[in-house]
Formats: C-alpha cells, structure tokens, sequence
C-alpha cells in the first residue's frame, strides 16, 4: 500500500502532498523535511529506492521517488507493492499531467493544486493503485472538466488573472518539467468497437 | 486540447498565491497567511451567507496554506456543506478538503457520513466515485462502521459501472485493512472472485488487489481465485502487445495487473491441480524467456514494466520452492541483473537474491555469485545497494564461506556509512558466533570490530564476547593474551577496555607466567585506561582489581593503595565509593579463602539464543530477518548433524547476554551481595573505622543496596527481549500457542514484553461471558494509535459471538486501559479467538497477537450427583466415539489437592465417593450453548508409581469429548 505521495521542488518547498495513513499536522511537515533530506542528497544517477526515514515507518517502508528537473515526486509504499510498478506509476501519473496541462510546469501545480488533487485521485485511491491506464484517466478528468462546465459561471471570469500570474516574471522557475521520453507516446490503437 | 484548461480558476485564490510567492521573508508570508485566515474566518462567520464559488475558493485557499505547513482548524463545516451540494465542482472540492484534512470530531463525521450515505444512494456514477474516495482516503472506523456493509453490494451489483466498481473494490480494501472486523464475509466473496474474469482490466486490477488481502486472511474462501488467476495472467503473458490496447504500457501487456496476479499466487502454495500448475509454471517460463528477447523498445519504461513482472514471477519461484529447475534459472537472471548498468535492477536483484539464498535448492547457486556481492559492496555507489549487498553476504553465509564474508565485511566496515555500521556489525557479530569453528577466530573477529567501529559496537556484542569466553575453556587463554595485546595499543576504545578489563579480570592469571604480561604490567596496563573512561566502564575496572588481588596476592599492595586513594575513596560517584570502600575493606580484612569464594571465577552462562539477533530482528522489523534467520537454522541442524555434532551445541544454541546485563553492571552485584550476607559486621566495621563520615556513607551504601536490587530485578524479563520479537511477528501463524495455564483459570498476565503487559480477569456463566482485558504501557512513552481487536478465525466465527468496544487511541506511559468483551458461545467449538493489538511506539507499528484463552470448558456449570446418577449417565453414554480416553505422563508432581483443584477450575463438579476407588477423581457438568447443552462426565485416574495419568471423558457429542480430553489432559 502507498503510504504518503509527497511532491516537492529542489528547495524542500512541498507542492503536492497527500497522506494515505493519518499523522497530524506536525507530523507531516517533519516527514516532508526529513524525506527531502535523505532523497536530496542523492545523486541523480543511483537507484530510485530507498528505505524510509525513522519518522514514517523505517525500514519497513521505501521511498520510491523520479526527479524532474524542478520537482522530486516520492511514494512512500510498503512491501506489499512492486518497486519498479510504482516508479512506472510515477512516471505515468506525470505523463497524464503533461497531458492534462499541456506541458506541465511547477507553477501548474502551485496555481491548480485542487486539479492536481483530482488527477492524483484517479491514479491512486487510499493508498491503492486505482487505474494505470493513461487514457482512462484521461477521460475521466475530461469528464470532470466538462461538469464543470456544463455548470459554468464559474470558470469564465478570472481566466485572465491567472494567465498574467503565469507571466510574471519569474526567472527562479524553469517553466517545464523535463520529463524526457513524454514526447514518445504510445502508438494509436484502433479501438474496439 | 489538454484536458485541464488553464484559463479556469479562481482570481482570488490566484491572487493569494502570487502574494505569498512573492513575499521577501518567512515572516512576510506568515503575515500575509495570518491575515488571510482571518479574513476567511470572519467571512465563514458573517452573517451573510456565501455563494458556492466564495465557499469553494476559500476552501482551496486553505489547502493552499494547509500545503505551505500551517494548521488548519476550520473550515470543516463549509467543506461539509459544499460536499453536500448538488453542484459537481462544489462537492468535489468539499470532498477533497475533507479528504486531505481529516477531523475526527464525531459530530462532524455523522454529518460527513451523511452526505457520503446519500451520494452513494444517488446512483450518479461520478457522485458515487466521490464518495467511495472520501471513504477510502479517510478509512476511519466510524466510516467502517457506517458502509462497510453496502459497500460490497455495490461491488457486485450487476448494474454498477466499471469506474465505479473499480473504485468499490479498493475502497472495501481499505476499510478491511483498517477495521477486518467489520467488514463481513458473506455470499458477495464468491462473486468478488469472479471479477478476475471481468472484461475491464480496470477493474480486474482493483479486484486483484482487494482479492489478495481478503486471501492472506481467509485462504480458504478464496482458494478457487487461484486457477482464475492463473489463466487471467496466462491470457495476459501470451497476449500479442497490442492485444490488451490501453493497458498495453511501453509494449508490455497490462504490467500492473500482472505484477498484482503474480503477488495474489504468492499467497497461495502451488496449485494442487496438475493442468493449473502446468499452466503456472508455462507462464512462468514466458516470463523467464522474455527476458532473454531483444528489448522491443529501448526507453527505460518499456525494461522497468518488463522486469516489474520478471521480479515478481521470480517472486513467486522462490515462494513456491517447489521447482528446482525454475528455481536454478531465476538464480541466473538474478545473477545476470547484479551485473547490469541499471541500479535499480542491482539493487533489486540483491534483494530477490536475498530471499533465493534461503531456498535450499538454490542456496548453492546463488553462493556462486559471492564474487560479483563483494565487488559491489566494494564499488557500488549508492548506499542503498551496499546495503542490500551486506543483506545478501548475510543471508549466503555458510561455514564454507564465513571466513571470507566476515573479511569483507570487516573490511567494508572500515568505510560504510554511519547510517548502517551498527547493523553490520551486529552482523559480524552474529555470523562470526554462529559459523565459528575456531574460537580464536571469533575473538579476532569481535577485537577486530571493536576497533574499526567501537562506536557501533553494542552492549550485547561485548557482553556476547565474554558469556562466550567464559563458557568456553579452550580460548580462555587465548582471549585474555589476545586482549592484552589490544589494550597495548596508544589509543583504544572504550568498549575494548571493558572487554579486557573483565577478561583480566577473570583469566588474567592464565598469561602472568609470561614476564611480558606479569600481574603488575596487567594491572598498569589497565589502570593506565582507568582515567580515561566513563564511571561505568571504571567501576567495572575497579571489580578487575579487586579480582586481581584474589588471582595475584604479590600485587595486593599496589591494588590497596590505588583502592586508598583519594580519587577513590572520596570519589563523587556513589558507585564509584562505594565500590573503592567495599573492596578495600575487602582485601584488607578477609583471608584467602574467603576472597577466593567471594571472588570466584564466573560460572558459565546458561544457554541461550542469542540476543543480538534478537536485536537485529528489532531493527530490521520482524518479517525478513527471522525468515532467513530460520531456515539457516534449519540448514546448520542439518550440516551439523552430518559432520560434527559436537560443535552443534554450541553454535546453535547460545547464552544470552541479557543474564551479562547482570554479570558485567553486576560485578558489584555478585560482590555486594556476598559480602552483605557473609560479612555483615564488614560493614559495621568500615563505619566504626571512619567515623565521621558515618551518616553519608550509611545513606550513601543504603542508595546502593536498593539500587543493586534493582540491579536484580531484570532478571525476571531476561527471556522477554527474545519473546517480544517472536510474538511482534505479523502474521497469524506465529500467534503463541493458547496458553495452558488459563485454562482452569480466569484471571492473571495473559502477555507481557518490554512494552506491554495484558491482563485478564473474565467470568462466565452458562453460554455468557465477560472479559476485562487490561492493557498496560510499561514504558514512559505514549503509545499512540492503540487498536485492539479479536479476530474469529473461519469456522469460529459462527460459534462464538465477540463484541468488543474499542478503547481509546492513546494509551499514555504508565496507564493502564481497559476493554470488555462479551461472549456468547453459540455452539462448541475447538479454535481460540486471537486478540490482535496495535499501536505506534515511538515511531514503529508494534503489533502482537495472542490467542484468548476463551476455551470450550468455560461455558461448564459443574452437576451435583449421586453415584448412582453417575453410573446410570455414564452407560447411557456408552457409544464409542462419544468416550475419549487419554493416557499421558504426569507433568507436575501429583498432588491431590492441586489435581482437586485444577478440576474444579476446569468448571466441573468433583463429585466424592462416586468411584469405589478414592484415589481417582470424579467430575461432572454441562456445557451450556446457545444451541445446545452438552451433558459431561469424566473419570482422572493417578498412578502414582507409573507417574502416569488416565482421562476419560464421555460426552453426548464426540467433538466435544476430544476437545475438553484435550484441555484437560495438558494440566497434570
């Protein structure tokens, strides 16, 4: 079972965090911090497990975390879950933001935290894998947009806020997640009819 | 287009967050936090009511802060209110604040409940998903409580949609994780189990998920998944890429369903059925063949899917052991993988070989690749590998290779992370002990240890060193001339001067014939390091000495005039004086004979498994270590009684250095207690001697005989270290067996570990029973997320009824909780409910299971009847399954009172002079149901001569009959 999904940038600074097993508060920043500590000082090139910190559980957990230019994405799972299946799961739950944001950056995740937040839950649902098919997911979140507008008012209006936010200037933020390979998508299948 | 169009959002919000971003200080953006929430607070507060869009765009202003780490205290209601409404966007942000912020206030939780009770009544299927999420993300019990029963009818329902299923399923599972208790088994299982047929994969892999907990539980009712999944993952492996469309991944067919089938089959053993294991071991060998083809792709996720899969059949080898050749080419692949420029496979493949080393078909093959392991501790770059590679050193080591693993090991010692030192060498440690064939060897080895990493060297290593030394003659020699070389060196460490100094102290005289190493230079040498060291470590300098003046009477005078010094005798530390003053007093006043008794050589430890495997167990959790620990075990009986049995003994079973914890602190101990016994004038005499300070002194010595008898009173847990981690363990196998000595009694310590104790005191009558389970925390330590639950196992569960009222969370240091059970007993029954307790201590999931002594003979009311009754009963009952007769060997003396009343506990009537004999016992009573009564009789004849018993028993039911026989005949 996955633990916690916790999503900060190179300077610790949390972007995304969702807990599966419940700590308070407190608890969750220091996890946040002591979990940036130990994937931080790793090198980029040697392998994306670890154990995990004292605070969340010790060696009875791992820590399987990508790093994306600006961002590490960590899961924290137990034994019960395959290594190398929940770094795909990494890598298939950014590849649908790319998607859903059309090249995905920081600040996408900082400004739509709530969208983010629904995305992840197609993904992942209480700690279990709910759907790894990127398509599926896809349409679902499709489906929540339209609902959205379909109820409207709410959307239109500050459209305009939000794009000038985005260009600000802001040189300290690569605007993209490198995330390598996104360009080589999976080839079109026919569908079943 | 992107399915998220950027344009939508809240200005507001927008606003808020580019504030916050752009604040120069962290106390800029408190400020600027502080003040929103106050703005937020009044807005929920005001009396004008807020629209949707307000409520929703300052819920997601607090997630934003909630993110930045700052508490968040309100703002539930509105949360509540907005998942209430009908608006989709509204309640899936009400949704989401719920669910990343739990609360546990009930009255909240009711009105969360609510909304969630009418949204999964709504049969909209996005409104459903919602709900079932908010379920799953919070999992608390109340939730449980409140769906965990109609939760698997959506799942199986014939009209529920694919994502809704899906969501089901994993939803079930999390609330069974939380709560099993709760969720009932019933007729849905069967129809869970044929989701693995399901058209969408989906929900195939949330079904397997679901359908593997469930199994781990209850493998019984969920055998026929087997074969399901055994021709699901054959359709799957067979399957052409493009086959499986959408869940195809990088060109490997649906990876996670696979990875998920292969994990469900590892909860079972090979499938009895010779076409379904055909068909497995078929897959299994694709599996293995794919790994040999040319990669279809070169991207790093077309090989991490491929191997996912690979690992976990290699997984699942290894779990069945049963196939030697499939076993012998995972090795290989294994093998290959150590050697690949991927990490992540090295340090996987390290980690599956760990678990191939204990599979007794491949422990060979994988010993072979002890070359590339060693390189790899040598040259691997990141920790986590070389840590996985002293995992595997580990778990490969044999006597034929203990030599060179613990070099190696040594040898990486000198440059291993902090982070791991301690672990390994607790792990020379025990591999030196265990494999040692030559002890000289082995006290190399732990010298070597604690000179490169001292620091790490724990008290069981050292007091594990000495127990050995003293219980083994031939290296007592050895040890004391090599620990004199040691201490020898300018600068050593703490640990090696307690070592040496005990040794001295104890063997010292076997090397003073050396002119090298005459009592004097010991005694030099020794006290050279005396000031350098902490008052532990010189109080037990201090107990060399005064062992030094037994073993080497020419020295006594250097001895007493070091004793009479001023940093001695008025040394701060009441240990410290004390110990100066006693000895001194000592060595001046007994004669020979008396010091030579007082200060005899230690006796040999008793033996016993070691327990710095005990401590190894406890910081690598429970599960790993002990698995390979055991099947070594196995394998050392079977090497052992093979080639040399005389060394069996001593390598296997092994004292423990929880009776040192006395031997070393208590040096003091074993002298103080003779010398308060023997010689109590001795300690009227030192006072009269120095009389001024009498008063001090007396108070002072009085601190130390209490703290002495404190000293002592470990003595009564020196098994627990080593039982607390068997019981910790997690599954239910390796629940201790029922304790006996419940059974004709109700109340006493059901449990006890460093941590906690269990208590029970229980009454019954006729079907009814009421238990007070007694939960106390022995530490100072809160224990947090405390849960404790009784678990029926399968057939149990319709034969005894248990409620239970859960106890509160948190249990702090020193409190004591309690629990009440009540029982029904429906029908007889021969299982003991297991009562499964977990809590957060310090940071780790503690988890202990114990069988409930709630056995069959409590539901006795004993009858009172003539013999003449009695004989008329006893041939009634004269069908021969209905008598069961036991003859067994007494255990405990045989004592009529005792045996009077061990029969009476066990709830019959004893009934005098029914049988002609008066020296047999004669009982009878009735077993009182919900269902039925069953009438009983028994006869115990003692032979006193023989030692031996006779039971029979004749009941109306012949289960019955065995199951009380059974009880009974343990308790003589």
């Amino acid at each position: 079972m996955i633990k916690a999904i916790l999503v900060f940038n190179n300077h610790g600074k949390p972007r995304l965090i969702r807990f599966y097993q419940y700590f308070p508060e407190d608890m969750q920043q220091q996890i946040i911090r002591e979990t940036f500590h130990l994937v931080s000082k790793r090198d980029d090139n040697v392998c994306n497990f670890l154990e995990g910190g004292s605070l969340i559980g010790g060696s009875d957990y791992k820590l399987i975390y990508r790093h994306y230019a600006t961002l590490y994405f960590v899961f924290c799972v137990d034994s019960s879950e395959s290594e190398l299946g929940i770094l795909d799961l990494i890598q298939v739950f950014v590849e649908t933001l790319d998607k859903c944001f059309e090249n995905v950056c920081e600040l996408d995740l900082i400004f739509h935290m709530d969208k983010v937040h629904y995305i992840l839950q197609e993904v992942v649902m209480g700690g279990m894998v709910l759907e790894t098919n990127m398509n599926e997911i896809v349409g679902q979140v499709e489906n929540q947009s339209r609902l959205e507008k379909s109820e409207g008012g709410l959307s239109g209006a500050p459209a305009r806020a939000v794009s000038a936010v985005k260009n600000m200037n802001l040189p300290e933020i690569p605007r993209n997640i490198n995330i390598g390979d996104i360009n080589i998508k999976v080839p079109n299948l026919s569908p079943f009819v | 287009m992107p399915a998220v169009s950027k344009g939508d959002g809240m200005r507001g919000l927008a606003v808020f967050i580019s504030d916050i971003r752009n604040c120069k200080s962290k106390e800029a953006e408190i400020k600027r936090i502080n003040k929103e929430l106050a703005n937020i607070r009044s807005k929920f507060k005001g009396d004008k009511a807020l629209d949707g869009y307000s409520k929703k765009k300052y819920v997601c202003k607090l997630l934003f802060i909630f993110l930045l780490g700052h508490d968040i205290d309100f703002g539930h209601m509105e949360a509540v209110n907005l998942l209430s409404s009908n608006k989709y966007t509204e309640k899936q942000i009400g949704y989401l604040f719920i669910s990343v912020l739990v609360n546990s206030n009930s009255e909240l939780i009711r009105l969360i409940n609510n909304g969630i009770k009418n949204d999964l009544a709504s049969r909209n299927p996005t409104f459903m998903n919602l709900a079932l999420h908010c379920i799953a993300n919070v999992g608390s019990r109340e939730m449980a409580e409140a769906f965990a029963g109609d939760i698997p009818k959506i799942l199986v329902a014939g009209d529920t949609m694919d994502s809704v299923k899906q969501s089901a399923a994993l939803c079930l599972l999390r609330l069974y994780r939380t709560s099993p208790d709760l969720v009932p088994m019933g007729e849905w299982t069967s129809r869970v189990v044929h989701l693995l047929n399901d058209q969408h994969l989906g929900v195939v892999t949330a079904a397997t998920s679901l359908i593997t907990t469930l199994a781990q539980k209850n493998p019984e009712e969920f055998k026929t998944s087997v074969s399901l999944a055994v021709s699901r993952l054959s359709r799957i492996v067979t399957s052409a890429s493009t086959d499986l469309q959408d869940y195809t991944y990088y060109f490997v067919p649906a990876p996670w369903l696979s990875v998920k089938l292969l994990r469900l089959l590892q909860c079972y053993p090979p499938p009895e059925d010779a076409a379904v294991r055909g068909r497995l071991t078929e897959c299994l060998e694709t599996i293995l063949n794919k790994a040999q083809e040319p990669p279809k792709s070169k991207k790093v996720q077309h090989s991490n899917a491929k191997n996912a899969v690979l690992f976990e059949a290699i997984s699942l080898i290894i779990h069945h052991d049963s196939e030697p050749n499939l076993l012998v080419r995972a090795c290989n692949q294994l093998g290959q993988f150590l050697q690949h420029r991927e990490t992540n496979l090295r340090y996987l493949a390290l980690e599956s070989m760990c678990t191939l080393a204990s599979s007794e078909f491949s422990h060979e093959a994988v010993k072979t690749h002890i070359e590339t392991v060693i390189g790899a501790l040598k040259t691997e770059r990141d920790v986590s590998v070389r840590q996985r590679a002293v995992d595997l050193l580990y778990a490969m080591c044999d006597r034929s290779n203990a030599q060179q693993i613990v070099a190696e090991m040594l040898n990486y010692l000198e440059t291993a992370d902090y982070s791991i030192r301690e672990e390994i060498v607790l792990k020379v440690a025990i591999l030196a002990e265990k494999y040692a064939v030559d002890y000289t060897w082995y006290v190399d080895t732990i010298l070597n240890l604690i000179r490169i990493a001292g620091d790490y060297v724990s008290e069981e290593v050292w007091y594990r060193v000495i127990q050995i030394v003293i219980n083994r003659e031939d290296v007592q020699g050895y040890a004391a001339k090599t620990v004199f070389e040691a201490l020898q060196a300018p600068a050593c460490h703490e640990n090696l001067v307690k070592v040496g100094g005990y040794i001295l102290g104890e063997f010292g005289n076997l090397i003073a014939g050396d002119r090298r190493s005459s009592p004097l230079i010991q005694f030099n040498l020794l006290h050279s390091k005396f000031h350098l060291c902490s008052v532990p470590t010189r109080a037990l300098l201090l107990s060399t000495y005064i062992k030094f003046v037994n073993l080497f009477p020419e020295i006594k005078t250097t001895i007493q005039d070091v004793l009479r010094s001023d940093s001695q005798l008025r040394n701060a530390d009441v240990e410290l004086q004390q110990r100066a003053v006693e000895y001194l007093r000592l060595s001046c006043i007994a004669s020979t004979d008396i010091l030579a008794t007082v200060l005899e050589e230690m006796p040999p430890f008793p033996e016993r498994e070691s327990s710095i495997l005990a401590k190894l167990k406890k910081k690598k959790g429970p599960g790993m270590v002990s698995e390979i620990e055991e099947t070594k075990k196995e394998r050392n009986v079977e090497m052992n009684g093979s080639t040399e049995p005389a060394t069996n003994a001593s390598t296997v079973s092994t004292p423990s250095p929880s009776t040192d914890l006395l031997g070393i602190e208590s040096t003091a101990v074993f002298n103080s207690v003779p010398l308060n016994s023997t010689g109590g004038s001795l300690l009227v005499d030192v006072f009269s001697e120095n009389s001024a300070p009498v008063a001090t002194l007396a108070s002072a010595a009085e601190e130390n005989f209490s703290s002495s008898s404190d000293l002592t009173s470990p003595d009564n847990n020196i098994d627990d270290p080593a039982t607390a981690v068997h019981v910790s363990h997690d599954d239910d196998d390796d629940v201790d067996e029922l304790s006996d000595t419940f059974v004709c009694k109700n109340n006493g310590v059901l449990f006890e570990n460093q941590l906690l104790q269990i208590g029970l005191k229980s009454e019954f009558r006729q079907n009814l029973g009421r238990m007070y389970v007694f939960y106390g925390n022995k530490t100072s330590t809160q224990f947090l997320s405390f849960s404790s639950n009784v678990i029926c196992q399968d057939g149990l569960k319709s034969q005894l009824n248990i409620q239970t009222k859960p106890v509160d969370p948190t249990v702090e240091g020193g409190a004591q909780v309690q629990q009440i059970l009540n029982i029904e007993c429906v029908s007889d029954f021969t299982e003991a409910p297991v009562l499964n307790i977990q809590f957060r201590y310090g940071g780790t999931l503690q988890n202990v299971s114990v069988k409930l002594p709630v056995t069959l003979n409590k539901f006795f009311q004993p009858t009172e009847m003539t013999s003449q009754d009695f004989f008329q009963r006893w041939k009634q009952l004269s069908n021969p399954q209905q008598e069961v007769q036991k003859i067994f060997k007494a255990k405990h003396p045989m004592d009529t009172e005792v045996t009077k009343a061990k029969i009476i506990g066990f709830g019959v009537a004893l009934l005098d002079g029914v049988d002609p004999n008066p020296s047999n016992f004669v009982g009878a009573g009735v077993i009182h149901t919900k269902t039925i009564q069953v009438g009983c009789l028994l006869r115990l004849e003692p032979n006193t001569q023989a030692q031996m018993y006779r039971l029979t028993l004749r009941t109306s039911r012949d289960t019955v009959s065995q199951r009380l026989c059974g009880l009974l005949s343990e308790q003589f």
